[in-house]
């Protein structure tokens, strides 16, 4: 599994780790956290040319809590768990000292003068941050193509999308430039870019990490989470940052399930008595044909490892596209409202004519928003305007009630339910750019966990035959993520000893100074 | 701004011919320690932009929360207003793309509000009582401040540049709303006049606020409209915003009756609009007409969760209301014997609470009234202050009182004593000790006085000797002279005529 990396001897080595194995070993000295961040910014500073994960690196702050937490280490204090194990942070969360874009030119500049709660637990954790993941601006898109800042490639292939809205972080983590990262997902920006790269992707329950200091797209719907390789290092980040926080008021007081004891108990396999369902209306017509054979031979290994699988339906979900397009616009018109030039970020002064704040504004959302932002203001301020909000906005929170309703219908006879995460591997750059609907259609998957609030990971479970990584998608109820993390790591074992290996061990290789390849069809493609 | 051509009708011709209908909003602003929605402090009079948070600036990522203190102000006043208390309420976005707006939308409760279907009954000056409905109370934030800079009216028109204080921004707001107020006739400026006066009681006494006009924690907007007969229909009303006033409301209502009677005696319609209040010349102008009215496109905040007061909680705030200021004031009024005309100068002095306190003090409340509204009235008057802005304290009146009433000082020394208090020389007994202000009561000391008297004035004491009483009043104060006033003046006279029975 090593044959891939360059002979970059210890260094290269670190960053092909797990979070939980580089936190074993800084634990027993073996390693110190400057030489941990370093090798990745080493490796960012090798591949991120080529894939453009980054749209800033924070090298120096990264160094500084490697320092830091080396020296208390070497103090002997008592440490969190993951200290001196550095992450890459999504651009739409927002951290003090590091400029923070949310992927659009009317942030450019912008340097916040607070950290979201997340940051802060990351920083109180003692976890450098190596920098801020690229993303289509405010979040907005599945491709990553909607950032001001240009395109991240996927490392599968560099011709191909990465996902999104949350592509910098997946493609971070699966070109080995980050160990972790923190995404967030609306309608499925953590998910779907784990699934097209590769990657593991969990958005927890609705209120579960606190929202305060996410750049907001949709209130209602939004929620960080982990983006790692491995199903434990998601249980491990997730533990870091959950939890209530009297900051959001939508934060909930529940303790968080023990997530990485779920995490380590799937780890064995067995999953004897876990219900399991199959969601009927995610599945079929759509999906890509290496998609829909890569989610039936995972049923069939969950089976073999005593799951009870049966079908549900779950028929409201032929409506959560069309509501969830209607309720994140609504939302959105009014949360991207604030971007002024008033008071941050950028401000456009009309060049012609009189100056009012007015037209200040007009100029400065006229030049700051790209299409894909103006295009949802547009479409929220319509629904929610005098005379068609019942219709609209008012409509579609009646369809989240009957999903919501769906749901718990399908959690009184399983315990989780199972899709594919996206209906196909990843297209390529530029393909679905011109076709908003097209583009909207990948998150079919994944929005219905979103209108409910509930819990929704994804898992590598193979390549299609196109060579390109296809995800699994496990859903749980509300404040059960631990179901995600048994069910989860069961299957990666079980894959991963089909496979013999991590799945990304398949990943070409991007080697540094080289002009990107395009991924090759791997022999032997894990089935 | 056309006021110099409006045309108004007699204000008497006026509600001779129609019946106006009066509505009226009160915004209050909560006296809470912190912002609405964040930890921001709420001082008045800081330097701008210092009370502040990312939440009152609306900086990406913040999020607001919801302060449980202004959640209770709200709760007292729907309570104090006999509303009723919702058991679930949300709260709104209202968006609108304002400069002193922060997140270019407000939060503020919409369709839910946290109070509902309450009333007031109003005291008006002859004790005619008008109950006024209350449709609603709902919390909100306030908006920044702008300042125009450059222009000359320090209007947005004409100034070279505008700076936002976002300190106000924030803070928390109750907005009351009556229905309709019906079959007033003529009185309906002094009703609107005396309802938001009543509220400004409410507030105070609830301790939901300083209630300061002066300030804007009070601000009032009058909708206004005209029918032909109680028994019409309601006619188109106008808003007239931030009347600021109590003196303003009243003529806001009258010259909005006058305005709008031209209109309709010239065959002309009212437009529903919003109209700006000029202070100085007391009149309205047009502001914004209804068919331009913003589409603020509410929906529920999704960033906050409903507010659920348990009736427990409901029962408990109500338990610590205290009386209704009315209600109050008529008991005290009925405990103290004052005359409707001298409770009500009582009241527009601000002086219940000083009186109430002096009687507990030791003073009737006839005397408490005299000081208060007499000699006091007259201090601060002259020096143009509040009587609770005195530096004298209830305690200290009735302290004086009890002097009084236990004779070791008279009236006149009283107002001597009152005087040294004022000029802080300490409590009413250490001004009479200090200045040696005491009655003279030892009658071996009037005695020779008197006779010093008799004396001095031989021509006086023969008359008084022989019969004529008349002129005894020269040698009683010839004696209050020479105590200089510390004599009881009753007794002087016994002891002159004691002396001349001797003689």
């Amino acid at each position: 599994m090593t044959a891939q990396t360059p002979a970059a001897g210890r260094t290269g080595d670190l960053t092909r780790r797990s979070a939980a194995d580089l936190a074993a070993a800084l634990r027993a000295g073996e390693v110190t956290s400057v030489e941990v961040t370093q090798a990745h910014l080493d490796r960012i500073a090798a591949v991120d040319g080529a894939v453009h994960a980054f749209l800033h690196v924070s090298a120096d702050d990264a160094l500084a809590t490697a320092r830091d937490v080396d020296a208390r280490r070497a103090a002997g204090e008592d440490l969190h768990p993951l200290a001196g194990v550095p992450i890459a942070v999504k651009d739409v969360v927002v951290t003090k000292g590091l400029p923070t874009t949310a992927g659009s030119k009317i942030l450019e500049g912008w340097v916040p003068p607070y950290d979201a709660t997340l940051v802060e637990r990351l920083r109180a954790a003692g976890m450098p941050i190596l920098g801020k993941t690229n993303m289509d601006e405010f979040a907005m898109g599945s491709s990553t193509e909607h950032s001001a800042y240009g395109n991240t490639h996927n490392p599968w292939d560099l011709d191909r999308i990465p996902g999104g809205s949350g592509g910098g972080s997946a493609a971070a983590v699966a070109s080995f430039q980050a160990p972790l990262a923190i995404g967030t997902d609306t309608g499925g920006s953590i998910r779907q870019p784990g699934a097209v790269t590769g990657t593991v992707g969990v958005k927890p329950t609705y209120g579960g990490v606190s929202r305060y200091g996410l750049i907001a797209l949709a209130s209602s719907l939004d929620q960080a989470g982990p983006v790692t390789r491995t199903v434990l290092d998601s249980a491990l980040l997730h533990e870091v940052i959950g939890g209530h926080d009297p900051r959001d008021s939508t934060s909930l007081t529940d303790p968080l399930p023990d997530l990485v004891a779920a995490a380590r108990a799937g780890q064995g396999g067995d999953l004897t008595g876990v219900r399991v369902g199959i969601v009927d209306e995610l599945n079929g017509e759509g999906y890509q044909e290496g998609v829909r054979a890569r989610f039936d031979e995972s049923i069939a290994l969950l089976a073999a490892a005593g799951a009870e699988v049966v079908h549900v339906s779950c028929p409201h979900f032929d409506y959560a596209l069309a509501a969830y397009y209607l309720i994140l616009p609504s939302e959105a018109s009014s949360n991207l409202a604030k971007f002024d030039g008033m008071r941050f970020g950028l401000r456009v002064v009309p060049t012609e004519g009189s100056i009012t704040a007015e037209r200040v504004m007009g100029a400065t959302r006229g030049q700051g928003f790209g299409d894909e932002v103006k295009r949802r203001i547009i479409l929220g301020t319509y629904a929610l305007s005098a005379g068609y909000y019942d219709a609209y906005y008012g409509s579609a929170q009646k369809v989240r009630t009957l999903i919501q309703q769906d749901f718990a219908a399908a959690f009184e006879q399983v315990d989780v339910l199972v899709s594919p995460t996206a209906p196909t591997t990843a297209f390529r750059l530029g393909e679905k750019l011109d076709d908003p609907i097209a583009m909207y259609l990948n998150d079919i998957a994944t929005i219905p966990a979103n209108l409910a609030g509930i819990p929704g990971m994804s898992v590598p479970n193979g390549v299609s035959d196109d060579g390109l990584p296809v995800g699994f998608q496990i859903l749980a109820p509300a404040r059960a993520d631990d179901r995600l993390y048994r069910v989860g790591a069961a299957l990666e074992a079980l894959l991963e000893k089909q496979w013999g290996g991590p799945l990304l061990d398949r990943a070409p290789e991007l080697v540094a100074g080289h002009e990107p390849t395009h991924a090759l069809q791997t022999e032997g493609t894990p089935r | 701004m056309s006021t110099a051509t409006t045309t108004l009708v007699d204000y008497d011709e006026a509600v001779a011919r129609f019946d106006p209908v009066i509505g009226i909003e009160v915004h209050v602003e909560l006296g809470t320690r912190s912002k609405m929605f964040c930890s921001a402090p709420t001082e008045f009079g800081a330097e701008p932009n210092t009370q502040v948070t990312p939440v009152s600036l609306g900086l990406p990522g913040a999020l607001p929360v919801l302060n449980r203190t202004a959640v209770e102000s709200a709760i007292k006043i729907g309570l104090a207003l006999n509303c009723q208390i919702a058991e679930v309420c949300r709260f709104a976005r209202k968006n609108y793309f304002y400069p002193d707006v922060p997140k270019n939308f407000q939060t503020s409760q919409y369709d839910e509000p946290i109070a509902f279907d309450g009333y007031l009954d109003v005291d008006l000056e002859d004790g005619t009582v008008v109950r006024v409905e209350i449709e609603r109370a709902h919390m909100e934030e306030d908006a920044g401040k702008n300042t125009h800079v450059g222009g000359a009216t320090g209007r947005i028109h004409g100034a070279e540049y505008s700076l936002v204080d976002y300190n106000r921004a924030g803070i928390p707001l109750v907005e009351i709303v009556t229905r309709p107020i019906t079959g007033l006739g003529d009185r309906a400026p002094e009703v609107a006049r005396a309802y938001v006066q009543a509220l400004r009681d409410i507030f105070r006494a609830l301790d939901v606020s300083e209630a300061r006009m002066e300030r804007g924690n009070v601000r009032a907007d009058v909708n206004l409209s005209l029918r032909a007969t109680p028994e019409s229909p309601l006619g188109t009303r106008t808003e007239t915003k931030n009347v600021n006033s109590f003196r303003s409301i009243e003529r806001a209502v009258r010259y909005e009756v006058s305005r709008q009677a031209a209109v309709l005696d010239a065959g002309g319609t009212v437009i529903q609009e919003t109209r700006h209040w000029h202070e100085d010349t007391g009149t309205t102008t047009s502001g914004r007409v209804k068919s331009d009215a913003e589409d603020y496109r509410y929906f529920p905040e999704p960033d906050l969760v409903p507010v659920a007061p348990s009736r427990e909680w409901v029962e408990e705030i109500r338990a610590t209301l205290p009386e209704s200021p009315p209600i109050r004031r008529r008991r005290l009024q009925a405990e103290w014997g004052y005359a409707d005309a001298e409770m009500r100068d009582v009241v527009n002095a601000g002086a219940v609470e000083l009186i109430e306190a002096t009687i507990v003090a030791g003073a009737a409340a006839t005397a408490a009234r005299k000081w208060w509204m007499g000699e006091l009235a007259r201090t601060a008057n002259t020096e143009g202050v509040e009587l609770a802005e005195l530096p004298v304290t209830p305690e200290q009146i009735g302290e004086l009182q009890r002097l009084v009433d236990s004779g070791r000082i008279n009236d006149k020394l009283a107002r001597q004593v009152l005087a040294g208090v004022l000029a802080g020389e300490g409590s009413p007994a250490e001004v009479v000790a200090s200045r040696g202000l005491e009655v003279v009561s030892d009658d071996g000391a009037l005695l020779a006085a008197v006779d010093e008297a008799l004396a001095a004035q031989p021509d006086i004491a023969a008359k008084v000797r022989g019969g004529n009483l008349g002129p005894v009043g020269a040698i009683i104060g010839a004696v209050m002279k020479a105590t200089r006033g510390q004599a009881d003046a009753g007794r002087v006279r016994e002891l002159v005529l004691e002396r001349i029975a001797q003689d």
